[in-house]
C-alpha cells in the first residue's frame, strides 16, 4: 500500500493526545448525561462495535497489508465463543469471558491466516471468503454451538461485572466504550512497538523486510491473530451489547464488506480512520434517512427513500475515494493543516 | 450402465453444465481485471441491472430483439459511465481502493435498478423448453445445454475480437505489459472503455441466462459468489482459466455435496468450492494457467 | 367469576366512555418495520401494503376503532436485524403504540427483551419463535395462527389426506428440502418425531443460502425417489427448486411448500415448472372475499391504496397483511371493550390479544369468510389454534385444494412447553399463572386507572 504511516512530530502528537483526552471526557462525562436511549441504542453502541471491528481489520489490512473479506466470520467466532463460555462456565467473570472469546477468535485467525503465507492480494482476499462461508455453515450446522436452540438464534447473557449491571441503554454504551477505549490504547501501543514496525515492513516491502531479519511468516500470522482478537471482541460487543441476540445471519458477507469499507473510507494504516469510517458507515445512512423523512414527510414511500439513500451512499463512497484515496483521516489532516496557522 | 454409475455421470454432467454458468460470470471479472487490475465487484449488480432492464422492457410490451438491443445500449452506457466517472479518476490508485470503489458502484446500481424497475420478482422466459433429455438413463438439462452453447459462442466471439481487431490486439498488449504498451503509444483509456463495454455485454448474457434460471430478482447479484472461487482457481487474468476452472468447480462442488455431504453434513456447497480452490493454490501457487505476477495490495 | 369480571370491565368501559369527551383525538399507533427494498422486498411490500390497506379501510369506513383513529409510520429495515432494532429505538417512544409487527424472525428475536421491558405486544404472524406460543413465559409475544411446529404438523396432516389417512403414511418417503439457515433447520426435530410417530421415512436435505444452485440436492432426491418433497424454502431458493425439480423429472404436484414458499413471488419466476405445485397457507388468496372487495372499493378506488401494482391485490402476502390487520384491529377492539374506547397502552392491547377469539360467525361478519378460518388466543396459548389450508398454483393463480386442516396441537404442546420452561429457567422467569389472572381480572382495572 502506498500510504505510509503519517510521520508525526512531537508537537502535533501532544495536541493529538489532548484531543483524545477531551474526546474521552465528552464520551464518559457529557454523553451519558444528555444522551437519549435512541442515541445509545441505535447509534453509539453499533458505532463503537463496528469501529472496534474496523480497528482490528486495520491492523491486518492497513498496517500489515493483508486483505481480508472474512471479518464478520471472526466477529461471529468471538460472539459465539463468548456465548458458549458464559453458558458453560457460568462462574467465569464477564471480562475473562470476553478475553477468552477474543483469544479463541485469534486462534481462528491464525488458521485462516495460513494461506497468507503463500497467497497475496485478491487471491488471499477471496481465500478469506472460505472462512466467511465455512464459519456461517459450521455455526448453522453444529447445534451445540447455539446450545441446540431450535431456531438457532440465541439470547445474549446479561452484562454484569462484579454485581454491577450494565444492562440498560446507557450501561451498555459505557461498557462498549470502555472496552473500545482499552483496546484502542493497546492497538496504539502495538503499532508503535517493534512488532508494529515489522507489520508495516512486510506491507511495504516483504523481501526487504526479510533481509533485515523480520520473520515474515510469523509476523503475518501474528497480524491475523491480533486483528482477529480485536474483531472477535467487536463481535462480542455487537451481539451482547448491541443486538442482544446472536444469529449467524448477522455476520454475513455484507458485514465483512461494511467493515472493509470502514477501514478504507476511514483511512488505511491509521487508528482514527476506523472511527471516522465507522461514523461514515453507521451515522451517515441514519442521517440521510432522517433527512429524507424530514424533507419528504412521514408518509413518503420508505422503499423509494431507501433506494435513493443507497444511491447517495454509494456515490459518496466513490466520491470520498476519488477525492482522497487515503481516506477520511487524510482528509481531516489536510483540513487541520489548513486551519492551524503554524506548520 | 449400472444405476450408480449413471448417477455419477449425471452428477458430473450437471456439475459441468453449472460450471459453465459460473464461468460466464467469471469472464466478466477477468476482462476488466486483465486490463486494469480492478476486481470489479459491481459485476453482480450489473448482471442484475441487465436482466431487470431486459425483463421490464419485455413486460412493457417491447418485442424480444428490440428489448435486447435497448438493454445492450443501456449496458454499454453503464459500462462506459463507470469507467469514465469512477475508474478513470482513480487510475494508479492501489487495487483495494479500486475494489472498494466498485463496491460503491454496486450500491448505486442496485439502488438505481430497484428505483427504476421496482422490487418485484419477474419470470424470464427465453422460450427454451426445459424438459430434460434422457441419454441412456442420464438426464441432461436442455436449458443448460443451450446456456453452455451460448456461453461458448460468446467466448468464441470474444476470442475472435481479441485476436483479429486492433482494439483486441491492444488489449492483449496492455494485459501483458501495460508500461510497454503505453510506450508503444497505445491509448489505454480507449482500451479500458472497450473492456468495460465488453463486460457490460457479458453481464447482459449472464443476466439473461441466470435470470431464466433463477427468476429476475435481487438475489441475482449473488451469483458473483459462485464466480469467485472460479477466479481463484483459474486466475483473475485468464479467460481460458475461467472456463476450465468453472468446469472443475462446478463438477467438484456437486460431487462433494452428493458424496461427501452425507458424512460431514449437507449444504457444504457454499464453501467447499473456496476450500478446493484454496487447496489447489497452496499446492500450485501459480494457478491453473501459470503467469501470475506478484501482486500487492 | 369471569362474569363478574366482565361486568366490572363493562362498567369501567362505560365510565370511560362517559368521560370520553377528549376521546375524539384518540389515536392508536402502529410502528411498522417494513422492508420494501432488498432481497425480500416482494414479501415486504405485499404484507405491509395489505396491513396498511386494512388500517386505511378501518379509518375511512368506520372512522377508526370505536372512534379511535389508527395511525402508523414506516421504517425501512431491508430485513436486516440491526436496521430493525434501529427503527424500534426510533419509533418506540411515540405515544399510543398498539403492537409491533416486524414479519422477520431475526428482528423479532432481537426485540423480545426490548418489548417485554416496554410492555408492548410483538406480533409474529405465521412465523416467529415457536416456544413463544407459551404465553405464560412470553407474555408479550404472539406467533398468531401458526408457528413452525404446527406448520410442520399441518403439512403432514395434509399429506395424510392425500394418501387417504394418517395410517396410509406408513412406509412412505418424504424428503424435506430446507434452507441452510436457523429458520430452515428449525423443524428438523419435528419432522423426525412425526416420522417416527406415523411410520414414514423422512430425509432432510440442506440447500445452502441463497439457494441459487440445487442440482446436487435434486439429484439426491431423484435417487431417493420420495413420494413427496416438502419445500422449506426462502426467497430465490423456491423458484430454483421448482425449476430444478423439472430438470430432474420430479413432478411439481408432489412438492408441497411451507409458509415461506407459498407466494406468487415464489412460483412466478419458475414459470411453467411451478404448475401443479401445492403450498400451505393460513389465508386463502384471491379478491372474492367481502373484506378484500371493500378494500378495492373503499381504498383503491379512492386512490389511497398502498400497493403500487393493483394486480397484487388479493395475492398471498397482501391477504396475509389484511389478515394481520384484522387480527390487530380486533385485538384493539376487544381490549377497548374492557378498558374503554380510548388510546390503549401496550399492556392493555396485550390483554386484547390474549382474548382474541374470532369464531367462524365473527370471521364472516368481518367479511373474511373463506379468507381464514378462526382464531382462539388465550393467555397460555398465544398461537390461537389457527387452521391451515393448501393452495395449488395453476400457472396464473392459486386455488384452494383442501379443507381447513387442524395441526395436531396436543402432540406439539409438550415440546413447546419443554422449550419455554427451559427458557424461563435460563432467564430466571416465573411463568404466569394464567388461571389466576383470569380470575382476578383486576390487572385491567389497575391498568385502566393508570391509563387515565
Amino acid at each position: 500500500m502506498a500510504t505510509a504511516l503519517p510521520v508525526t512530530s512531537a508537537q502535533p502528537r501532544r495536541a493529538g493526545a489532548a484531543g483524545i483526552l477531551l474526546l474521552l471526557a465528552i464520551a464518559y462525562g457529557l454523553v451519558p448525561l444528555v444522551g437519549t436511549s435512541y442515541l445509545f441504542e441505535a447509534i453509539l453502541t453499533p458505532f463503537l462495535a463496528l469501529a472496534l471491528a474496523g480497528l482490528g481489520l486495520n491492523l491486518l489490512t492497513g498496517y500489515a497489508g493483508l486483505l481480508s473479506l472474512g471479518s464478520a466470520a471472526f466477529m461471529a467466532v468471538g460472539a459465539y465463543a463468548a456465548f458458549n463460555l458464559s453458558l458453560r462456565l457460568p462462574g467465569l467473570p464477564l471480562p475473562a469471558t470476553i478475553l477468552l472469546a477474543g483469544l479463541i477468535a485469534a486462534s481462528a485467525g491464525v488458521i485462516a491466516g495460513l494461506p497468507a503465507l503463500r497467497l497475496r492480494g485478491f487471491y488471499l482476499a477471496v481465500s478469506t471468503l472460505a472462512v466467511q462461508f465455512f464459519v456461517a455453515w459450521a455455526l448453522n450446522r453444529i447445534g451445540w454451538l447455539s446450545n441446540d436452540s431450535p431456531s438457532g438464534i440465541i439470547d445474549a447473557p446479561r452484562l454484569v461485572i462484579a454485581g454491577l449491571s450494565f444492562d440498560d441503554a446507557r450501561g451498555r454504551y459505557l461498557f462498549s466504550l470502555t472496552i473500545v477505549a482499552l483496546l484502542t490504547v493497546l492497538a496504539w501501543r502495538l503499532v508503535r512497538s517493534p512488532t508494529g514496525r515489522n507489520l508495516v515492513a512486510i506491507r511495504d516491502h516483504e523481501t526487504a523486510a526479510r533481509i533485515v531479519g523480520v520473520k515474515v511468516a510469523r509476523t503475518k500470522l501474528l497480524a491475523f491473530a491480533l486483528s482477529s482478537f480485536i474483531v472477535g471482541i467487536a463481535g462480542v460487543l455487537w451481539a451482547f451489547a448491541y443486538l442482544r441476540t446472536v444469529e449467524p445471519a448477522g455476520f454475513n458477507l455484507d458485514r465483512s464488506f461494511q467493515i472493509l469499507f470502514i477501514v478504507i473510507i476511514g483511512g488505511l494504516g491509521t487508528l482514527r480512520g476506523a472511527f471516522l469510517g465507522a461514523g461514515f458507515m453507521v451515522v451517515l445512512p441514519l442521517l440521510l434517512s432522517r433527512l429524507g423523512t424530514a424533507l419528504l414527510g412521514d408518509g413518503f414511500d420508505t422503499g423509494t427513500l431507501e433506494m435513493v439513500q443507497r444511491i447517495v451512499l454509494g456515490t459518496l463512497i466513490v466520491a470520498v475515494l476519488i477525492r482522497e484515496p487515503a481516506g477520511l483521516a487524510a482528509l481531516l489532516d489536510r483540513a487541520f493543516r489548513r486551519l492551524s496557522p503554524r506548520s | 450402465m449400472s444405476p450408480d454409475l449413471a448417477f455419477l455421470v449425471e452428477v458430473v454432467v450437471g456439475g459441468l453444465l453449472s460450471g459453465v454458468m459460473y464461468a460466464l460470470v467469471a469472464i466478466g471479472f477477468v476482462l476488466i481485471y486483465k486490463t486494469s487490475g480492478v476486481l470489479n465487484f459491481a459485476q453482480g449488480a450489473m448482471v442484475l441491472f441487465a436482466a431487470l432492464t431486459f425483463v421490464s422492457l419485455i413486460e412493457r410490451g417491447l418485442p424480444f430483439p428490440a428489448a435486447l438491443a435497448a438493454t445492450l445500449a443501456v449496458m454499454v452506457v453503464v459500462g462506459l459511465t463507470i469507467e469514465r466517472a469512477v475508474l478513470r479518476p482513480l487510475v494508479n490508485q492501489p487495487p483495494i481502493t479500486l475494489f472498494m470503489a466498485t463496491l460503491g458502484v454496486a450500491y448505486v446500481i442496485e439502488g438505481a435498478a430497484q428505483l427504476a424497475w421496482g422490487t418485484q420478482v419477474h419470470a424470464l422466459d427465453l422460450g427454451i423448453d426445459d424438459t430434460p433429455f434422457d441419454v441412456a438413463g442420464v438426464l441432461v438439462s436442455r436449458f443448460d445445454l443451450f446456456a453452455a452453447a451460448l456461453a461458448g459462442l460468446m467466448v468464441a466471439l470474444l476470442t475472435l475480437f481479441f485476436r483479429f481487431t486492433r482494439t483486441g490486439l491492444a488489449f492483449r498488449a496492455v494485459a501483458e505489459d501495460p508500461l510497454a504498451a503505453l510506450n508503444a503509444g497505445l491509448r489505454l483509456p480507449r482500451i479500458w472503455s472497450a473492456v468495460w463495454i465488453a463486460s457490460g455485454i457479458v453481464a447482459l448474457v449472464a443476466g439473461l441466462l441466470w435470470g431464466a434460471r433463477l427468476g429476475v430478482q435481487f438475489s441475482l447479484s449473488l451469483v458473483v459468489l459462485k464466480a469467485l472461487p472460479v477466479l481463484v482457481l483459474g486466475g483473475f487474468d485468464s479467460i481460458a482459466g475461467a472456463i476450465v476452472a468453472g468446469l472443475i468447480v462446478g463438477a467438484a462442488e456437486k460431487l462433494a455435496e452428493v458424496y461427501l455431504g452425507p458424512f460431514i453434513g449437507g449444504g457444504i456447497e457454499g464453501w467447499i468450492a473456496y476450500v478446493a480452490a484454496l487447496a489447489f493454490l497452496l499446492i500450485k501457487p501459480s494457478g491453473l494457467f501459470g503467469q501470475r505476477s506478484v501482486e500487492r495490495v | 367469576m369471569p362474569r363478574k369480571a366482565l361486568a366490572r370491565a363493562l362498567l369501567t368501559g362505560a365510565a370511560l366512555l362517559a368521560l370520553g369527551g377528549a376521546a375524539s383525538a384518540d389515536e392508536q399507533y402502529f410502528p411498522l418495520q417494513s422492508y420494501r427494498v432488498g432481497p425480500y422486498a416482494a414479501g415486504g411490500t405485499g404484507f405491509f401494503g395489505g396491513f396498511i390497506d386494512y388500517l386505511t379501510l378501518i379509518n375511512s369506513r368506520d372512522g377508526g376503532v370505536n372512534g379511535v383513529k389508527l395511525t402508523w409510520s414506516e421504517g425501512e429495515t431491508q430485513y436486516e436485524v440491526e436496521r430493525g432494532v434501529e427503527v424500534y429505538e426510533r419509533l418506540k417512544s411515540r405515544p399510543g403504540i398498539a403492537a409491533w409487527n416486524p414479519l422477520s424472525v431475526g428482528i423479532a428475536y432481537a426485540m423480545i427483551d426490548r418489548i417485554t421491558a416496554d410492555k408492548v405486544p410483538l406480533i409474529t404472524i405465521n412465523h416467529g419463535r415457536t416456544d413463544s406460543t407459551d404465553g405464560r413465559v412470553f407474555p408479550f409475544v404472539f406467533p398468531l395462527l401458526l408457528n413452525p411446529y404446527s406448520e410442520t404438523s399441518g403439512i403432514v396432516e395434509y399429506l395424510a389426506t392425500r394418501e387417504g389417512g394418517l395410517d396410509k403414511l406408513k412406509g412412505k418417503t418424504i424428503a424435506v428440502l430446507y434452507h441452510g439457515s436457523p429458520y430452515g433447520k428449525e423443524t428438523i426435530p419435528i419432522y423426525e418425531q412425526l416420522a417416527k410417530q406415523h411410520g414414514f421415512k423422512v430425509e432432510q436435505i440442506e440447500v445452502p443460502h441463497p439457494g441459487n444452485e440445487q442440482q446436487s440436492q435434486w439429484l439426491t432426491i431423484r435417487r431417493l425417489r420420495p413420494d413427496y418433497v416438502v419445500l422449506r424454502g426462502w426467497g430465490v431458493m423456491n423458484p430454483v427448486a421448482l425449476k430444478t425439480a423439472q430438470k430432474t423429472g420430479f413432478p411439481a404436484s408432489r412438492i408441497v411448500g411451507n409458509v415461506w414458499s407459498n407466494s406468487e413471488e415464489d412460483v412466478i419466476p419458475a414459470g411453467d415448472a411451478a404448475k401443479g405445485y401445492v403450498a400451505i397457507t393460513t389465508q386463502a388468496s384471491g379478491t372474492q372475499y367481502p373484506v378484500i372487495q371493500e378494500i378495492v372499493r373503499g381504498v383503491y378506488e379512492t386512490g389511497a391504496g398502498n400497493l403500487a401494482d393493483k394486480k397484487r391485490i388479493g395475492s398471498v402476502y397482501h391477504n396475509l397483511g389484511v389478515l394481520n390487520g384484522i387480527l390487530n384491529v380486533e385485538a384493539v377492539r376487544i381490549a377497548q371493550e374492557k378498558f374503554g374506547r380510548r388510546t390503549l397502552t401496550g399492556d392493555e392491547v396485550r390483554w386484547g390479544f390474549e382474548h382474541l377469539r374470532l369464531d367462524e360467525a365473527r370471521v364472516a361478519k368481518l367479511g373474511a369468510k373463506g379468507l381464514f378460518h378462526s382464531i382462539n388466543v388465550t393467555c397460555a396459548n398465544h398461537e390461537g389454534e389457527g387452521r391451515v389450508t393448501f393452495q395449488q398454483w395453476d400457472g396464473a393463480k392459486w386455488s384452494v385444494v383442501s379443507d381447513w386442516i387442524k395441526p395436531d396441537w396436543a402432540a406439539l404442546r409438550p415440546i413447546i412447553e419443554a422449550s419455554s420452561t427451559a427458557y424461563a429457567k435460563e432467564r430466571g422467569l416465573t411463568p404466569r399463572d394464567c388461571e389466576a389472572e383470569e380470575r382476578v381480572g383486576d390487572t385491567g382495572k389497575r391498568a385502566s386507572a393508570e391509563g387515565k
